[in-house]
């Protein structure tokens, strides 16, 4: 009886606790809540920035939607939700947005007016500020928006305006579809026009940054942690039951594990392979929700490839010859699925074809890939040779020397050239000096345009310089078109045959999450979690 | 790791007096080294490390890259096993972790020899030539050597592995670099002693060129501090290639080195893989002790003082 | 004396500027800029960036501004990496816990590695001597990257004693295993040259007559022998202390303690050439005032020593 007396003492305590805590409608009634509501969030990278205009990671995303409200939010399942958006009417051509305003108010107490929004959009465009994340703007298709990046045109020709306090009207360039997805990102984030211009490039301290979401800056130490307390005058503070949150950076998995399972951190990625283990010590805490990103090998069709790529042939031979099971189901092990489309599967809307090579069993893959490469011309007296080409990380040197293996099978010659990062993108963006390169994209926002516009011959994320005309033309064609997904499927096929890039797999994020956080977001594709969503409930 | 320098000056010193010098010297030197226990404790150390570096490709049942998908990414079937070849297991990719140690162990050894023999060369070179010049060319060498040890060498390896790439060729030439200027000091003061030698006076008396006295009568008289030097010297290369190797400035894979194996070996530990650490672990150990005792054993030889 | 300072303090300025200008003539010889990133930048946007830095302006240019920057307002210039941070935030924030860890691991090196050392010495040849021996032999073998993982396991993951990682001025238990980590290989160092030093001092002729005399040996230790034993300690201090602020690259990375060894890292990583060149120029400082120090302590201590 030891065991119940010590849960009911546990219990009495917590239940005089509890009344003090906030009652939010995010939590079910009759849920025990900690009387600790703090969060300690993994990041693999410190923060950059903390200026929204300037950021430009996921990880930099994830923090400051906890401090700021956008114009949308998504839902637990990735649906939009109106945040500083009310509501919004959209022209019959398309092209003109108006967004009415909430009634809310900066962490200083002035309200947050359609000017901020204003202001922080032309910062974001203006050649002064230098955003690495200007380009997205461009993205987004708003008027004017590639003149003023460039300097052409003064940036108050930016085709966004307030109308009054509450009402923001932007004005588009060409229509886009998912227009209203893309102002879930943090670049598009208001930002207090008098602390910045008061401040300066000092505003985001935190002893001047002001914000008007659910939480505000307490400290910021680089390398060591971002700390965050509530903002009771956020207008839905009532709802908000976490009251602290810390982010830590870790670049190491391992070390990162290590101080989850000493307590110190709330959650974290597992490393690759660890989580079938963990999931069966820790059942509650692991999990390995779909993530939307894909993992790919590039060829290098341009220039300054080899000669050989420029065959489709080999290009094919070299996809087929990689065995995606094995690298998913021994190396990395944790929820990941075998890609053999550049869209990730669950994508929002994303139908994929039929994509023949993707039902073979292993053995008619391989031997395909031989036959193809004798036609090509290859052989054991004649061996292919190429350069792999990545970054310094240990999931990509694993997958690397995995690929290596693949492709001896089939009597390629391929040697591994690891990079630091910069000289990695350096080779990978800049120069082309690769022949293979691992890459990988992740979804600006929950549609399948984000992954299909990185391979047209414009886009400059085409790295392998591939060209095809038709894939350009269905990639504008769908920009109008009724029915996009149509063209996505379509695209989809000429990549699975034409095969500038080889897909490998499709992200999940396997996780360990502290089994009293509720409220995370592991439906939504793209895993935005919002702090004022979760709660932390008693031992 | 730290390599005393006193002792360093009082070993050059013993060994350049003119009445130890010559053969005497050696045969004693050799009769004491014989007598130490630690140093042939460590000079079999040094040979076992040798011809597993050597010749234990010829035991290995894999290659250091090959795949076994039978083992790969089970921390069961990759347990050290004799059964299937895997002595001292696998790797998380499933390769032969014996092979890769013994691959390891052979570029550990070479960044550790050629990293000291670039840094040996240069610093006596550089120290001979500056003691034996003297006046202005020495003090503007030894000022240049002054500034140098001023600079945090660690940063700039990581700087120069950043830069030019990972290339074994500039971990030899960065690892050599950070060591050269305490030998040329050393070297430098030896030479000073030298210099005033009776015979080195005459054979300049008699119009023999400086850079045949420097290699006829200056170097020789070194041998005893360069070999103490370098035998010491190895171990801290071998140590300073694992630091790069832990900040995954390495060498490139397929290839592997023993600080390389050790730092993917101690981020696993945890996981029940511990053979992956271990094994590296033991040969990085028994190197550096091999090399530590031998070098110590060595200095003691050359120049038998109570200690 | 005062002469001797000022002369070593002229040379620093040189040694600087050499430090200075080499160490960015490296960076920008590197691949990829501070701007090089995933995202591709369009070529407007990157122009705008450099322009915001300084970087289009000729190389000789940006360093004399750089340098003009320093020397009138003593100010490093904005980070170019992290966009909100100037260089001296970045410093400010990082290196007050590398000092203070670094310190505190300086004094536990000395105190442990002496007392380690002189036990040894005196009780030469006992089990005593062969534990410290043997405990500082093992110290200068196992890499600290090694080390901190254990220490992890141990202390944090089965003891529940300490936190695994992170930093706080007000809380000691954040700074135990950092210092450990950090101060080991000093440690066994300072006790291997302070047993050998105490040995020779032993055997020397003034502590002969010391006993001969009949004075205690515990007075004959402290006040006669300890002091002239602990010169070579002396003068390895200098340079430890440097490479152990240096050496704590492996202290931040692993215990996320945001000092500035990992800010330097990062900084060559990401091209950030303004933090990487601010901690390069903080610890070429420190590397030159900590020589001159040490060299100070040592003629004071020592008298033979003539400036």
């Amino acid at each position: 009886m030891k065991y119940f007396a010590t849960i009911s003492a546990l219990a009495l305590c917590l239940s005089s606790a509890a009344p003090a805590l906030a009652q939010s409608d995010h939590v079910p009634p009759g849920t025990k809540l900690a009387a600790n509501q703090t969060f300690t969030y993994w990041l693999q990278d410190d923060l950059k920035t903390l200026d929204p205009d300037l950021s430009t990671s996921k990880d930099g995303n994830d923090v400051l939607q906890q401090m700021f409200d956008g114009l949308y939010q998504q839902d637990d399942h990735g649906n939009l939700v109106p945040a500083m958006a009310k509501s919004f009417e959209v022209s019959d051509d398309k092209l003109t947005y108006t967004f009415h305003l909430r009634d809310e108010n900066w962490s200083n107490g002035d309200p947050v007016t359609a000017q901020d929004f204003v202001y922080a959009w032309r910062r974001l465009a203006d050649p002064k500020t230098a955003s690495e994340y200007a380009w997205y703007i461009e993205l987004m298709q708003v008027k004017n928006a590639h003149d003023v990046i460039q300097g052409d045109k003064p940036v108050t020709d930016l085709g966004v305006k307030a109308l009054d306090d509450h009402t923001l009207q932007v004005t588009l360039e060409t229509p886009i579809p998912y227009f209203r997805q893309m102002l879930v990102l943090s670049s598009t984030f208001p930002v207090p026009e008098k602390v910045v211009e008061k401040y300066g490039s000092d505003w985001t301290k935190p002893e001047n940054m002001v914000s008007n979401g659910a939480y505000t800056l307490k400290s910021w130490k680089i390398g060591e942690s971002i700390e965050m307390t509530k903002n009771d005058k956020y207008w839905d503070a009532a709802n908000t039951t976490l009251t602290d949150l810390k982010f830590i950076p870790i670049q190491d998995l391992n070390q990162a594990l290590t101080r989850y399972q000493a307590g110190e951190l709330d959650f974290v990625q597992t490393p690759a392979g660890q989580y079938p283990r963990l999931k069966k010590e820790y059942p509650d805490q692991a999990h390995a929700p779909p993530r939307s990103c894909v993992y790919a090998y590039r060829f290098n069709v341009g220039p300054n490839g080899p000669e050989a790529l420029k065959d489709v042939k080999v290009r094919q031979a070299l996809s087929y010859a990689i065995n995606r099971n094995v690298i998913i189901d021994k190396i990395l092990k944790g929820g990941q699925k075998p890609a053999y489309s550049w869209t990730h599967w669950a994508t929002a809307g994303f139908k994929a074809p039929n994509i023949a090579y993707a039902d073979w069993t292993d053995k008619e893959r391989t031997d395909k890939a031989k036959e193809l490469l004798k036609e090509a011309g290859y052989g054991p007296d004649h061996p292919l040779k190429l350069r792999i080409m990545y970054n310094t990380s240990s999931d990509h040197k694993k997958i690397a020397i995995a690929v290596q293996q693949f492709w001896k099978q089939i009597g390629v010659d391929a040697t591994l050239e690891n990079f630091e990062w910069k000289v990695y993108l350096d080779k990978l963006n800049t120069q082309h000096d690769f022949d293979v390169a691992r890459t990988a994209w992740c979804a600006d926002y929950n549609e399948a345009s984000t992954y299909l516009d990185v391979n047209t011959s414009w886009s400059d994320q085409n790295s392998g310089q591939w060209k095809n005309a038709e894939y350009d033309k269905l990639m504008k064609d769908s920009k109008t078109a009724a029915d996009p997904e149509a063209d996505y499927t379509k695209a989809e096929q000429i990549l699975a045959q034409d095969m500038p890039l080889a897909p490998i797999y499709a992200y999940s994020l396997p996780m360990l999450l502290n089994a009293h956080i509720k409220g995370y977001p592991f439906d939504n594709v793209q895993l935005n979690w919002y702090a004022k969503n979760m709660y932390r409930t008693a031992q | 790791m730290v390599i005393d320098e006193r002792k360093m000056a009082s070993l050059a010193e013993a060994t350049s007096r003119e009445d130890v010098a010559g053969r005497s010297l050696w045969a004693n030197a050799r009769r004491r080294f014989f007598q130490n226990k630690a140093a042939i404790f460590g000079l079999c150390l040094l040979i076992f490390v040798v011809a597993f570096a050597l010749f234990g490709n010829w035991l290995a049942a894999w290659n250091n890259s090959d795949i076994d998908y039978n083992v790969m990414g089970d921390r069961v079937a990759s347990a050290p096993s004799f059964a299937d070849g895997h002595y001292f297991g696998a790797d998380d990719l499933g390769r032969d972790l014996f092979a890769r140690t013994v691959q390891g162990t052979q570029i550990s050894l070479l960044v550790g020899v050629i990293g000291t023999m670039i840094a040996v060369t240069v610093g006596t070179l550089y120290g001979a030539i500056a003691g034996y010049f003297g006046g202005r060319i020495d003090g503007f060498m030894m000022r240049l050597v002054d500034i140098l040890l001023a600079i945090p060498y660690m940063f700039v390896l990581i700087l120069l592995l950043v830069i030019y790439g990972r290339s074994i060729g500039m971990l030899f030439v960065g690892v050599g670099l950070i060591s050269w200027l305490e030998m040329a000091r050393i070297v430098r003061g030896q030479t000073l002693t030298l210099k005033n030698r009776e015979y080195v006076e005459a054979a300049r008396a008699i119009g023999v060129p400086s850079a045949t006295i420097i290699r006829r009568h200056i170097l020789p008289n070194l041998v005893g501090v360069v070999v103490v030097f370098a035998t010491l010297l190895v171990p801290l290369m071998i140590l300073t290639e694992s630091f790069i190797s832990f900040l995954g400035l390495g060498v490139q894979e397929p290839m592997t080195s023993l600080g390389a194996l050790i730092s993917e070996g101690a981020g696993t530990m945890n996981y029940g893989t511990l053979w992956q650490l271990a094994f590296p672990l033991f040969f990085f150990i028994i190197t550096l002790f091999g090399f530590y005792f031998v070098g110590d054993g060595l200095r003691d030889a050359l120049d038998p003082k109570e200690r | 004396m005062i002469v001797y300072i000022l002369k070593r303090l002229a040379i620093a300025i040189p040694t600087l500027l050499v430090l200075i200008v080499a160490s960015f003539m490296l960076m920008h010889a590197a691949p990829g800029g501070p701007f090089t990133s995933e995202r591709q930048v369009p070529p407007e946007v990157l122009a705008n960036l450099n322009a915001k830095y300084g970087l289009d302006q000729p190389l000789w240019r940006q360093i004399v501004t750089y340098l003009w920057g320093i020397i009138a307002h003593f100010d490093f210039g904005p980070s170019f990496t992290y966009k909100d941070r100037s260089v001296n935030d970045i410093i400010a924030q990082g290196f007050p816990v590398t000092l203070t860890y670094g310190f505190l691991s300086f004094i536990a090196a000395v105190l442990v590695g002496v007392s380690l050392g002189v036990t040894a010495a005196i009780k030469r040849n006992t089990l005593l001597d062969y534990i410290a021996v043997g405990i500082s032999i093992g110290a200068q073998v196992l890499p600290n990257f090694v080390m901190a993982p254990i220490l992890v396991l141990i202390f944090t993951l089965t003891l529940h004693w300490l936190p695994g990682g992170g930093w706080s001025f007000d809380d000691p238990r954040f700074w135990i295993m950092p210092v450990v980590a950090l101060s080991t290989s000093y440690m066994a160092s300072i006790a291997r040259i302070t047993r050998s030093s105490m040995l020779e001092v032993l055997s020397s002729n003034h502590i002969r007559t010391a006993r001969a005399k009949g004075l205690p040996s515990r007075k004959i230790i402290l006040r006669h022998a300890l002091k002239p034993a602990l010169l070579p300690v002396i003068s390895y201090l200098g340079p430890a202390f440097v490479s152990m602020i240096t050496g704590s690259v492996i202290v931040d990375v692993y215990f996320t303690t945001g000092g500035i060894g990992k800010s330097f890292v990062d900084s060559a990583l990401n091209r950030d050439y303004a933090v990487m060149m601010g901690i390069t120029i903080l610890l070429g400082t420190l590397t030159i005032f900590f020589n001159l120090v040490v060299d100070i302590i040592y003629g004071w201590i020592d008298p033979k020593i003539r400036y």
